[in-house]
């Protein structure tokens, strides 16, 4: 089990750390539902170093990634980023991610952690224009600052306007007394806020700055349960859970970063699928009755047959009802439209519902 | 953490207060900890007749689904109904209000295999 460079801090802060990923990660602090709500409100700070990172550079650096990639990466400038996903060659995805134009010729490829060495391999096995490509997984460390008071409460720790950095930009400058660090306008939480990409050997002096800096805007350290209830209350996809090597980005409502403007792995079958329409596909549904969906729960039609699975399932901390994702049949997926979920020896009724579930 | 003398302990870290022939059942303040924030309890089972070991119901926290094990056979007679808007008070007050259910029981003996709070004190390990 790894650590990340800030494992005695959260053990120092009274973190519940559990095993994520390969990492020994904190799941709690203080409890799931304030931490949830200071992130809504206010302002909270994550340790998800886990995250890998590839550095993908040289003058085929952009042909690899759009061989690769489904979403349209010329698109990118300098000091934009763009959510993502490798497709595999059978209708799948191998992992989603987040690539940074960094400068010319040179790209940040942000991956799960799960799926690191996963897709080092495929995208490696993909690389026949000799791009170069680094894995700084283990050297890199990323925080992210999020909430409606995340601008206001850091912008003394760095000299750039951070109100001037739209969403999905970034720029490389000083933060919290380190140089050259990646402040991103990015996160997983839908309330705003950054992610900081950093060195290993500079990330503890950046935490106890953020926290510091934060403190008169209630700011708290958040751990990853809380991380989930937020990204699912926005109906983010999470690899593993709503999206795998299964799963096609047509069906899991990735079209939108699935750009027939190229060629990529796989793209001739699922422009065939988009055209034709997926048999299936995941729906976000909230409960009309009390309980809680759960991974892996069955998603039943009137009459208790099986149609879909959950993929992700809670009881949202900021709406009080069971949420969740889950892919049903195309003629169960249009709002409005009644399923139910079978929670132990219950069939629930659910109603199928836009995303997303919470507005912040 | 709080393990009152006064009442009874099982392996599955539930708590039963015994009056007469009447057990109120709840969950300790070391497995509310553990669980962290209780965000829904389930129980189904009032008026059916148990036997002790078999599942009354579900506690269920924001990452976790656990099932509950009647510590003693009876009847169940009572669900704190007050859990279902507020389950939290399980996790604020786990032996008061956070009480789970009332169980009409059907052998006072199998008291004697519930544990003291000095054994569980030393389950936990405190």
């Amino acid at each position: 089990m790894k650590n990340t460079a800030l494992n005695e801090t959260h053990i120092a802060l009274g973190a519940k750390m559990v095993p994520f990923a390969g990492y020994n990660m904190p799941v709690q602090y203080e409890g799931v539902n304030i931490e949830h709500q200071t992130v809504r409100e206010a302002v909270g700070v994550f340790d998800v170093s886990h995250m890998g990172e590839f550095l993908i550079e040289g003058e085929y650096a952009l042909d690899l990634i759009q061989k690769v990639s489904s979403n349209d990466a010329s698109k990118l400038a300098i000091g934009k980023a763009q959510y993502s996903c490798l497709p595999n060659d059978d209708g799948g995805i191998v992992d989603d991610l987040i690539i940074y134009k960094i400068k010319e010729d040179t790209y940040l490829l942000v991956v799960n952690a799960s799926n690191i060495e996963k897709d080092w391999n495929w995208i490696q096995s993909k690389n026949d224009v000799e791009a170069t490509m680094r894995n700084l997984s283990e050297d890199y460390s990323l925080l992210a600052i999020q909430g409606p008071k995340a601008v206001e409460a850091m912008q003394s720790l760095s000299s750039h306007d951070l109100s001037a950095i739209k969403f999905y930009n970034f720029v490389v400058g000083d933060f919290a007394g380190i140089d050259h660090v990646i402040i991103s306008a990015t996160g997983y939480t839908g309330s705003g806020g950054f992610e900081i990409y950093c060195k290993n050997s500079e990330v503890k002096q950046i935490w106890d700055k953020i926290l510091e800096a934060g403190t008169d805007f209630g700011i708290k350290p958040i751990g990853l349960a809380a991380r989930d209830t937020l990204r699912l209350e926005m109906g983010y996809c999470l690899y593993g859970n709503d999206i795998d090597d299964t799963t096609s980005p047509i069906e899991a409502g990735l079209s939108w970063i699935t750009k027939f403007t190229k060629n990529f792995t796989n793209s001739e079958a699922l422009k065939a699928e988009k055209e034709h329409g997926a048999e299936r596909k995941l729906v976000a549904f909230e409960l009309d009755d009390r309980g809680i969906p759960r991974h892996g729960y069955d998603i039943v039609d009137g009459n208790g047959n099986k149609i879909g699975n959950v993929t992700s399932g809670t009881m949202s901390p900021s709406l009080g009802k069971g949420i969740g994702l889950g892919y049903v049949p195309t003629i169960f997926s249009q709002v409005g439209s009644k399923i139910n979920i079978q929670v132990r020896k219950k069939a629930i009724p659910a109603t199928v519902v836009k995303l997303p579930f919470y507005k912040v | 953490m709080n393990i009152p003398s006064e009442l009874k302990y099982t392996k599955d870290h539930e708590w039963v207060l015994i009056d007469g022939d009447i057990a109120t059942i709840g969950i300790t303040d070391f497995a509310q900890g553990e669980l962290g924030d209780i965000v829904y309890v389930e129980v189904e089972t009032v008026d059916e007749t148990l036997d002790a070991e078999e599942i009354f119901g579900t506690v269920e926290a924001v990452k976790t689904v656990s099932d509950l094990f009647l510590p003693m056979s009876g009847e169940i007679i009572e669900f704190n109904e007050s859990l279902e808007d507020e389950p939290e008070k399980v996790n604020t007050d786990p032996y008061g209000d956070g009480w789970m259910i009332k169980l009409k029981c059907s052998d006072l003996s199998q008291v004697e295999t519930l544990l003291s709070a000095d054994d569980y004190k030393a389950l936990v390990g405190v």
